[in-house]
């Protein structure tokens, strides 16, 4: 092996180490340094129990709500001709670009007390800010792009001609659409989802505004890391962390078994 | 069943891909669409499979107005060049689809399938995906699952544009033997004349959006309407305004009255064929094809000065 070889693998080696393995270890390290029942205390008690689900409705109300129309806006950007395209494939885009923060503050400017709607709703008897429709708002916002993004190209590279097969041999568009068009994209709305469901999980910074933080209520396990984290329980923080990492480290597996199982058939 | 299209005009932006045109496929025929490329003949197969919306006129199938039916109603079967096979599904189920989509009974399909498998010769392979296969099997996957749910009429847009010269011979014997035996009313594109030649009943030659003319194949060849088409059906010499046919200059060692000098500059032997390159007094070159025997005759060499004629040849005006 010559130095030459060998040079651009210990930089990209050392970085990753440095920068993701390091920290993320120490964290399981800490967790578990004085044994695994402080850790399994810290994750049990009503309030971490209560984060742990509330970060678990965020994934399941959000992550099938952005690929159900990641996959429209994906038909409509890659198949469709019409003005305004351009703005609306920025538009998906906004999420990456503008801090959590900014949204979450957007969010109660639309439902807070006196905001656009806020007024309306609080009248019907919804709160949706300090409350959890405003951190399913806040987690659907900041997880969008993934599906949209990974389907467009993967749209794209299939091209037409399978879906125009399938109308020609008397599919109807609906047809065309779940037994053509699905199985075709399969892989980029797996990634996508996988993506969006890694960001529903750590998201901190919009919930965080709209939250309110309220214990036992309104706080997901990120939240719940932070506030455990302010009061100087490090145990509960780092176990709670590894939660996290744990369902991340999950959502990746279940993917690539999926994905195995049916590249196999 | 026949196939009426009626002034069908189409255009893509500026550009005018059909420029008023009609034309009639008798029931149970099999014709090309021949032409150069953006003259139009892919535009028009998929106007009458119902994938393009024409402009103006109207597409008749077997009597009945359906240029307002889409695509999956026209009961049309569709074999596109890159073979548009389904990549997730195995061969049996690409050939199944048709019939899926019609609800028709599970050991209906099945028998259907093998059947339709053993018409392309692909029954080893109903269990490979189309990756796994090669573009002529694929091509022939692509027509059993277009023949499967019994269309009246089959379409196929440059079916062996995308393979090897000799698979692609070989397929379009198979082609006309196919025909032969189902006798659905068929129309393919093609670009290349001696495919449209070697297949078809019927010629329909097109040029910039337009038809040039329609015929059987040794009409066109032999009485063609124009310029256009006789130099696209075929090899052809301009000798000022008249149109020769390399096979129609004759050659000689002896001038005749009717004869112009020519100089031949080059000799090529293609086995029965020679084809003589030569010059005329005019200074225009041109080319006679003649048998290796008038070649061995006339004993031809480069460089050699011969008396030649067109023994027929056209003006148009």
């Amino acid at each position: 092996m010559t130095a030459r070889r060998l040079a651009p693998r210990v930089i990209a080696l050392s970085y990753l180490g440095l920068l993701l393995a390091a920290p993320v270890g120490l964290v399981f390290f800490r967790t578990f340094e004085h044994g695994f029942g402080p850790a399994w205390d810290a994750v049990t008690t009503p309030e971490a129990q209560h984060a742990f689900w509330m970060t678990i409705l965020m994934v399941v109300v959000a992550v099938p709500v952005n690929t159900v129309f990641g996959i429209v806006c994906a038909l409509v950007l890659a198949r469709h001709q019409f003005r305004g395209k351009a703005l609306m494939n920025a538009a998906v885009d906004l999420p990456f670009a503008v801090s959590p923060v900014v949204i979450g503050l957007a969010l109660i400017l639309v439902y807070g007390q006196g905001g656009w709607f806020g007024g309306w709703l609080t009248a019907h008897g919804i709160q949706v800010i300090f409350s959890t429709p405003g951190m399913i708002l806040a987690t659907i916002f900041v997880s969008l792009p993934f599906v949209v993004r990974e389907v467009v190209p993967v749209l794209r590279e299939i091209g037409t001609e399978q879906e125009q097969a399938a109308s020609t041999l008397g599919a109807s568009s609906w047809q065309t659409f779940w037994r053509v068009t699905l199985p075709a994209i399969r892989w980029g709305v797996g990634y996508g989802v996988v993506l969006a469901t890694a960001r529903a999980l750590g998201e901190f910074g919009a919930v965080s505004v709209v939250s309110g933080k309220i214990q036992g209520r309104t706080e997901t396990m990120t939240l719940f890391v932070e506030q455990r984290f302010h009061q100087f329980d490090l145990t509960g923080a780092y176990a709670a962390s590894v939660v996290l990492a744990l369902l991340a480290v999950a959502t990746l597996l279940t993917m690539n078994l999926l994905g195995s199982r049916t590249e196999g058939r | 069943m026949s196939i009426k299209v009626v002034n069908v005009s189409k255009r893509f932006g500026d550009f005018v891909a059909l420029d008023d045109v009609s034309v009639e496929v008798p029931e149970g025929s099999l014709t090309a669409l021949l032409g150069p490329s953006g003259s139009g003949k892919s535009t028009l197969l998929r106007v009458i499979a119902g994938l393009e919306q024409p402009a103006g006129g109207c597409v008749e199938i077997s009597g009945a107005n359906a240029t307002r039916l889409p695509a999956q109603k026209r009961g049309v079967g569709f074999v596109f060049q890159h073979y548009a096979a389904f990549k997730h599904m195995t061969v049996r189920d690409n050939v199944a689809f048709g019939l899926k989509i019609r609800k028709r009974p599970k050991d209906e399909i099945r028998r259907r399938v093998n059947e339709l498998l053993e018409l392309v010769h692909l029954s080893g392979f109903a269990d490979r995906y189309p990756a796994q296969l090669s573009g002529g099997q694929r091509q022939r996957m692509a027509l059993a699952r277009a023949l499967a749910a019994e269309p009246n009429v089959l379409l196929l847009d440059e079916p062996f544009g995308a393979l090897d010269a000799s698979v692609r011979k070989e397929l379009r014997i198979w082609l006309r033997r196919l025909h032969d035996d189902v006798h659905v009313t068929t129309i393919f594109v093609t670009h290349d004349q001696e495919e449209a030649m070697d297949v078809a009943e019927q010629i329909v030659v097109m040029n910039d959006g337009r038809i040039e003319q329609i015929g059987e194949p040794h009409e066109l060849y032999d009485h063609p309407a124009n310029e256009f088409v006789m130099s696209f059906v075929g090899p052809v010499n301009r000798l000022g305004d008249e149109f020769v046919r390399p096979h129609d200059f004759e050659l000689m060692l002896e001038p005749n009255g009717t004869t112009q000098e020519v100089m031949i500059n080059r000799i090529v032997h293609l086995g029965f064929e020679v084809r003589v390159e030569f010059t005329l007094p005019s200074g225009e070159d041109a080319w006679a094809q003649v048998t290796r025997e008038t070649a061995e005759q006339l004993e031809l060499e480069p460089g050699q000065i011969v008396y030649g004629r067109p023994g027929r040849s056209r003006v148009f005006n």
